[in-house]
Parts: C-alpha cells; structure tokens; sequence
C-alpha cells in the first residue's frame, strides 16, 4: 500500500470515527476548550484564569448547565511556551472536539494558535493584550481584555489633563511589555506627548536602578510611564521610590492590576497611576455604577474560592467564558458556526472589564470608558475623579 | 564492513516503516501534529548528536541554529521578497556560516567552556530576536508564509507529517554514512581522546569546525520546518531553555546513537502531551522521569536497552 | 559620580548573588565534578521557604534558619537519591540529572506554595541611605556583608580545618583522595549540603530586594553558572570575581551602554574573557593525559 492510500483511508476512517463520536457527545454535554500558561512566566495571569474557569463552569453546571446541556471543560497548559499552545489546539479541534475555546493568556501563543481555529471554524475568545490579536479583524477570533493601545491612550489623555507632555518610558521586554511599548511610542504623537528617554529592563532583571537613574538624570521628564507586567514593575515602583523620583508622576498599566502589585511594592507604591478595570475598585464604584452587581460578585466568589486576592486577569477570563455562554444560549445550539456568529452580536453585555458591544468591525467591543483611572493610595486602589 | 552497511540499511528501513504503518494507529491529526514535532525535533537532535556523540563536544546555545532557520523563512519572504524554498536554503547557509566563523575561536575551548561559549552564542542570538521587533516581530512572534513548491501550498498535519518524516529519513541516512565514513571515524578519535587523535594525525580543529557546522545546518533546517508548520515562530525557539531541551533529547536517547536521537525525541515530545492527565504534577512527573531514566540507563535509552538485549541473547 | 556610584552598588548586589550562585557550581564542581543546574533551585528555596514559614507566624531570623534547612536537606537528598545512585556515569549524564531535578523542585515548589510572587520585608528598614549622592537601600549592604560572610566562612573552612582540606583534595585529585583514606562520597554529600545551603542565603538576603516566585531559578542557574566560568570553573576566588563582575557589567552596560543589549553585552565579554584565556579569569589549566 502506497502512502497516499494510507493517508485516503485513514482521513475516510477517522472522519468516520469523529461523526460518530459527535453523535454521542451531543446528547448531554458540550465541550469547551483551554489552553493558559498556568506554568511558566506568566504563570500569575494563567493561573487566576484557569481558576476563574473551572470554578464558573462547576457553578454552570450545578445550575443546569447551558440549554439543558453540561459544559466539560478541556484546560490544557502551555507553560508560556507557544510552540506547545499550538499543539494543545490541534489537541482541542481535533481530538477533544470542543465547540469553542476561551483561552490564550499571552499575545505569543495566542497568535500562534489563532490559524488552527481560524481554519476548524472554532470560536476562540482570547484573554491576551495586544491589538494585533483583533486587528485586523479575523472572522473567528475574539478578545476580552482592553488593547495595550488603550492603556497607551487612557495614560496619554490623563496626562494631558495634568499638563504633562515630556515622558520617560521604562518597558519590560516580555511580550507584554514591549508590545505596548510600541503602541505608545505609535500614539504619542496623537496627544501630544514627546518621549525624551526610553529604557528597557528584561523580564527576570531584579534591579532596575540604573534605567532609572538615566531617566533621573534626563533633563525635562515630566511624567515616566511602565509598560509591563509580573514581578518587573514592582521592582521598578521600588527602585523609583530609592532613588527618590516620586516626585515625578508615575504610571503603571493595566499589567499589574493585581491587589499582589500594591503588597510587593509596598509604599513604594503610593501615588502611582493606571488605567484597569472596574474590577479593582467594585466596592469604590458608586451604586448606580452597571458594573457594580457584576465586579461585587465575582470577587467574592473567587476570594470566597481561591483565598487570593482577585486580579483583572481572572476577569478576563470570567468576561470571556460567561459571553461565550450567553451566546450559545441565545444560539440555542452547539454549532461552532451559529456561536461565532451570535458571539459577534453581543451587544451591552456587562463584565468585569466593561461592557462589550460587538460589531463585524469590532471584535473587542470594549471603548475607552471602560478602562477606570486609578491611583493607589493607602494601600488600596482610588478611582481618580476626572479632571484631576 | 558488509555488516555495518547492512545494518544502516536494516535501521533506515525500519524507521521507513515505523513512519510509513504509524499513521494507521492515529485516531486524529492531533497525533499527527505531534509525531511532525517528534520529527522535527529529532531532526535536529541528529545533528547535535554529531556534534556531541561523535566529536564529544558540547553545546548549550544549539537552539540559535534552530532560530535562524526558523526565522529565515519567516523573515525572507516577508520583509526582503525571497521566496520560501531559498529562505530556507539561506536559512541553512546563514547557520552554517556562522558556525564556521564564532566555531573557529569557540572549539578551541574544552569540555564546559565550550558549553559556555555556545550558551552565550544562543544567549546573543535569542536576544537579537527577541529585540529587533521590526524584523522579527519582538517577543510575541511573527507569522510565517505557507512554503509553496512548485505551485503546491505544503499545509496541513497529514502533508506534514510526511514531509518531516521524509527529512528526518534524509538526516538519518546522512547522519548514519557519516558515522562509516573517515571523517565519522576522526570524529569517533575525537569523543574518545583528542590528543591521542592529533596524535595519529587526525586534524583536530579542522573535524570539530566541520561537525558543528553539520549540526548547525541540522537544527536550521528543523527550525524552517518547523516554522513553515506552524506558520507562526517566536523567540522561545531560539531560547535557552529550547537549546537545554535538544541537550536533553541527545543525552535521554544516547549520545553517538542516531536511532537513539529519535528515541529521545519520541519521549520528550510525547511525555508532556502524556502528562496533561496529571495537571498540576505535570512538571513534578516530568523531572522524576528524566532522572530515573538517566539513573538506570546511564549511557541514554537506546544504548543502553541494546547493551542489556544484546546480554540477554548471549546468556 | 553619583550616576557611577549608583551603577556601582547595582552591580555588585546582583553581582554578589550571582557569585554566591557560582560558588554553590564550583563546591560541588570540585566535590564531584557534576555541574549542577539545579543551584538556582537553592536559591529559590531560601526565599520561598522563609517567606512562607514567616507567614505562617514564624519570626523572620527562624524562619531563614528553617529555609537554610530545607535546602540543605533537599541537597542532601538530591545527592542521596540522584547523584550517587548514577555514580560513574559521564559528566553530560549527571548534567541532565540536575536539569530533571531542577524541574522537579520547580514542580513541586509550585504545588507546596503557589505560583504568585512573593516578598519579604527587608531586614532593617526601607530608607534609602545617601552614599555620596547614590541612593542604596540598606538591604544592599546585607547582601554584600552576607556574601562576604559566607565566602569568608568557606575559605576558613576549606584551608583550616581537617574536613575542610579534606574537600581540597577530593577536588585535586578523587582518586588520590580515596587512596589516602577520605571518604569521597562523605565529601560529596557534604559539598551538596554546603551548596545548598549557600543558595539558600542568598535567596533570603537578597528577596526584601529583588522578590522572588517558585520560577527565579533557572534564570540565576544561568547567570551563576556564566559566572563561575567567567572566573574559571572549579577555583572559588574565581567565582566571586566573576559574580560581581557580571553584575558589574549589566549594570554598566545598561547605564552606559544600552539597557536592551545589556545582557548582550555581558555575554559578548564573556565570550571575548575566554578567547583570551581559554580557562576563564583563575581556572586552572588542565593537560590531557593519553
């Protein structure tokens, strides 16, 4: 038998193998894949995700399920290793068979696993950063955590209300990091802002002094900005405060809106800025705020859970999985076709990080106004009231 | 003589074989997709075995070579026009120039100086990738054209499942006449005493050159391939912890055996896909297998399992 | 010079952790000629244990003893169970012996603790000291009298005591040793306990400053083993100077230089150090014998 032969048959075969197999899954319980970096360097945003899954998708079940059906979650980790993310999705589309996927925890493996559910026809909610992930626009793929643009932007228009035009900039050159990095260095322009320094840090560097001390020392900066995420910022709010610059504003993004940041900062971390989610500052939020019901009950229900502190990165993932159920919900059906298309018609669902209003164009759905600008003082997150 | 050719023959026929029936057992292309990575990675653990099993030289930067291949054909067509097949070949030439040029100085170093050496040669490559985020699209990757040749698109698991299969079968048959040939035989000397192989007049420098060069050519081929596969390539692949895991494969398979290499592969790649069932005691399991095996089978898998078949034929 | 001597105190706190690191490689390099990948383990051992035996109500100073502990059982038990099992395998075997335990001990780290990141207060306070215009935190200067404790302590031990010299000559010559009497795998199980205990210190001076997670250790492995080589494997003078001098040229090289290619930088040096002398700064040279 020539290999051709073998390859016919076996396609035939197995084809054969997955009808069937589909017959039998579609009963009672509906597949839905994982793929997050619970291991490796962004470990601290897989994890809160892959628990903020398995502890929504219990809660589902244990009412019901979604149209009568149970949801079987498949959480694979790629230990941040793109190469494996795209291996586990091969895994998902072809072995497991899941009707979507909410998954992807960094913009690297994400893009690295976006072909193969782009070529199945598979819903894929990413929970990664950068704007490359939706723009442009690829008919299956969606995102729920704000661009790396809009952090850029969100910083820029505040300090252009105080008045602040001359920056530093100090990135972490992990993906996150630099991938906003050249967003902002793109939109500066946009407000006005003039970058006069830019310095990097690797992802795993334990001192950032000397970065800091050229930004210091560089005639001008009225305002120094952070793009990065993990244990770098932190190291940098620290080494800020040593070499005595608080006196210079100071911005954090949306990397660290984590209640972890402020305790490994300490009081470094006082009057620091950032733009985040609603999420961190639930019981800030006045009564009539949409996202008070939503942000209240989630964070009780992973502190109640998790005994840890909730970050923004859970919620992503909380905001992914809950739109993907409404949509197989409003679908009423498990076909991958029929939930990507329901998916996109998302309109004023309210999550953690805003609320998504979906269009053919806008695979995001999330504005501006979602992102809150905080300041930490006391130790804890402070919504800045506008035109401050 | 007559043995050895056979043997080579009997070896390449039954990986022919195990590559040809294989597929007959796969359930889903899931399974194809990781026997392509088993391939790939075996691929170029072949070529690193040259290196570290023959010549006796060791190298912790090897996944540099991988990365350079991998990003030639993503870089090439993309940014300078080049098509995929010559970003390949350049690819290929590139690794192997280098190597020619940072091996002359670096191979004069001995034993963990030359580990060193080349860690800090992958160190310097990697970070070049991982910067110049205009070229190679930072640390988050950037996507790789589909290889055409002669008007057909090569995609999907099935195809490339057999197109690595087809190159590991090319690596292996080279890597195998290589062993037979003077210089397999010069590189044997070397692994074994490199004085007393410059004493009986084996060119020492020149035959070390030539095997890292080998192996560099090896490894920038699996990384094209490997990037053509996924049509997506970032800096991971050119890392550290890549070049240790290639290490591991040569050394877990059995350092000097070429079957061995694949064998390595086999685990390595499969083990972590094997393992999801045990979630959080993935890694755990992973490391404790590494060292047991290494424990009982100290000269790697296959040698060592052949030592113990060929003792038990004999008693 | 202000700018120089913050660069400076930079560079030689991360410096002196990278030479604690690399002499954690050369004790048992010598001890038992294995190169062992799992030292940065060690040094996340030290913090994490403290930081989670302090919050769970210890006081800091016994809660680094009980870190110290841990490590040096978990040394000791990586020789007793890994090493000495595979006794007279080849140096490549041993190395990936090491590389599995690194990853068991990250694996297992991940399931004791948890995969957050993690501080500890710093031993006497966060104010930053004014040393002529550079601002130090005065943690740095535990790390550095830390470090200069311990290869202090080393040095004493390896040249005045019996046991001490014993370890010396193992490392000369094994053979030779066992010949004349000393119980070489007594010495080996002592180099990997001491080494993991030297980790261990490290870690927990040097958390208050840089953090750590159940993760840092491959990255220090890395950096340590580039620095006992830089000196010259196998010679604990050499390991010290190249730790420090390593950090000396990251940090200068992101001052001065670029901070995106600093580690390019330091590497790049490396490379040049051994072109120039092939044994590193202090190693010794070794004549082949046929």
């Amino acid at each position: 038998m020539n290999a051709k032969a073998t390859h016919t048959i076996l396609l035939a075969t197995s084809l054969m193998g997955l009808a069937l197999s589909h017959g039998a899954l579609a009963q009672d319980t509906v597949k839905i894949g994982s793929v997050l970096s619970v291991t490796g360097p962004s470990s601290f945003l897989g994890e809160p995700e892959d628990k903020t899954l398995k502890l929504y998708v219990d809660k589902i079940n244990a009412a019901g399920g979604v149209a009568g059906k149970k949801i079987e979650l498949v959480i694979y980790d790629d230990g941040g290793d793109a190469n494996k993310a795209r291996t586990f999705a091969t895994r998902l589309i072809e072995d497991d068979e899941v009707i979507a996927m909410v998954g992807g925890t960094t913009t690297g493996s994400t893009m690295a696993m976006i072909p193969v559910f782009e070529d199945a026809k598979v819903p894929f909610i990413s929970l990664a950063g950068a704007i490359e992930v939706i723009d442009p626009v690829r008919k299956f793929v969606f995102k729920t955590p704000h661009t790396d643009k809009m952090a850029c932007e969100k910083i820029f228009e505040d300090l252009k209300k105080r008045n602040l035009t001359k920056i530093g900039m100090i990135s972490g050159t992990d993906g996150f990091g630099a991938s906003m990095r050249a967003q902002c260095v793109k939109v500066a322009p946009n407000y006005g802002m003039q970058i006069l320094i830019d310095e990097n840090y690797g992802p795993r560097d334990s001192d950032m002094t000397a970065q800091l001390t050229k930004i210091k020392n560089t005639a001008g900066v009225q305002a120094v900005v952070n793009p990065g995420f993990g244990q770098g910022p932190a190291i940098v709010t620290r080494n800020y405060a040593q070499l005595g610059m608080t006196n210079i504003p100071f911005y954090q993004s949306h990397g660290v809106a984590s209640k972890s940041f402020i305790d490994l900062a300490g009081p470094a971390a006082e009057g620091v800025r950032l733009p985040a989610a609603a999420l961190l500052v639930g019981d800030k939020l006045p009564e009539s705020d949409p996202q008070k019901k939503v942000v209240t009950e989630y964070r009780q229900a992973y502190e109640g859970a998790t005994k840890q502190p909730v970050s923004t990165f859970g919620g992503h993932a909380y905001d992914g999985l809950f739109i993907l159920v409404e949509a197989m919900k409003r679908a009423n059906s498990t076909d991958p076709q029929k939930i990507r298309d329901e998916i996109e018609k998302t309109k004023g669902f309210v999550g953690t990080g805003g609320i998504v209003n979906m269009s053919a164009t806008d695979h995001l759905g999330l504005d501006l106004s979602a992102f809150r600008m905080l300041e930490i003082k006391g130790g804890d997150w402070n919504l800045v009231a506008s035109g401050s | 003589m007559r043995a050895l050719v056979n043997q080579r023959f009997v070896t390449l026929a039954i990986l022919a074989v195990v590559i040809a029936v294989l597929p007959l057992a796969f359930p889903s292309s899931y399974y194809f997709r990781v026997a392509s990575l088993v391939w790939v990675s075996a691929l170029a653990a072949i070529g690193l075995n040259i290196l570290m099993g023959q010549a006796g030289q060791v190298s912790l930067g090897h996944a540099a070579f991988f990365g350079i291949g991998a990003y030639a054909v993503a870089i090439g067509p993309t940014h300078l026009g080049i098509p995929p097949w010559a970003a390949l070949l350049f690819g290929a030439l590139l690794s192997g120039v280098l190597a020619y040029l940072v091996g002359r100085p670096i191979l004069r170093l001995k034993g963990h100086y030359l580990a060193i050496a080349t860690l800090g040669l992958g160190v310097l490559v990697a970070l070049v990738i991982t910067t110049e985020s205009r070229w190679t699209g930072g640390p988050d990757g950037m996507p790789v054209e589909r290889l055409t040749l002669f008007g057909w698109r090569v995609s999907g698991s099935y195809t490339w499942y057999w197109v690595t299969g087809g190159l590991l079968l090319i690596g292996t048959w080279i890597a195998l006449n290589l062993d037979e040939t003077p210089t397999g035989r010069a590189f044997r000397a070397l692994h074994d005493s490199e004085v007393a192989a410059q004493v009986v007049g084996v060119d020492v420098a020149r035959f070390k050159l030539q095997a890292f060069v080998i192996a560099a050519i090896y490894a920038s081929l699996a990384g094209s391939a490997l990037a053509f596969m996924n049509g997506f390539i970032n800096p991971d692949q050119a890392g550290f912890l890549h070049s240790v895991e290639l290490v591991t494969i040569v050394v877990l398979g059995g350092l000097g055996s070429v079957v061995g290499s694949i064998v390595g592969a086999a685990v390595l790649v499969t083990l972590p896909q094997a393992l999801t069932v045990f979630q959080e005691y993935e890694h755990l399991l992973l490391g404790l297998i590494i060292i047991v095996a290494m424990i009982f089978m100290r000269n790697g898998i296959v040698p060592s399992l052949s030592n113990l078949l060929l003792r038990r034929a004999r008693s | 010079m202000a700018e120089f001597l913050q660069f400076l105190i930079s560079g030689l706190t991360v410096g002196a952790v990278y030479a604690l690191v690399a002499l954690g490689f050369t004790l048992i390099y010598n001890a038992s000629g294995v190169v062992n990948f799992a030292q940065g383990e060690f040094v996340m051992l030290g913090g994490m244990v403290t930081v989670f035996a302090s919050a769970a109500g210890l006081p800091l100073p016994l809660a680094a003893l009980v870190a110290i502990a841990a490590a040096v059982a978990i040394g000791l038990m990586l020789h007793r169970f890994a090493i000495e099992p595979a006794r007279g395998a080849s140096a490549v075997t041993l190395i990936i012996i090491t590389i599995g335990a690194s990853i068991l001990l990250r694996g297992v780290a991940a399931i004791v603790f948890d995969k957050q990141f993690h501080k500890l207060p710093a031993f006497t306070g966060d104010t930053p000291v004014d040393v002529l215009g550079a601002a130090v935190q005065p943690q740095s200067f535990w790390v550095l009298g830390g470090t200069a404790v311990v290869v202090l302590g080393l040095y004493v031990f390896l040249e005045h005591t019996l046991l001490g010299k014993a370890v010396l000559a193992t490392a000369a010559n094994r053979l030779a040793a066992r010949l004349v009497g000393i119980n070489t795998t007594t010495i080996m199980a002592l180099a990997f306990g001491g080494s993991a205990a030297i980790g261990a210190i490290a870690g927990i001076l040097v958390t208050p400053i840089t953090l750590t997670s159940y993760d840092v250790g491959t990255l220090l492995a890395l950096k340590g083993f580039a620095a006992a080589m830089l000196g010259g494997m196998g010679n604990p003078v050499g390991a010290v100077v190249g730790g420090l001098l390593l950090g000396l040229l990251e940090a200068f090289g992101a001052g001065y230089l670029s901070s995106t290619y600093k580690d390019a930088f330091a590497f790049l040096v490396i490379l040049i150090v051994l072109f120039a002398a092939p044994q590193g700064l202090f190693g010794r040279r070794v004549v082949e014998r046929v």
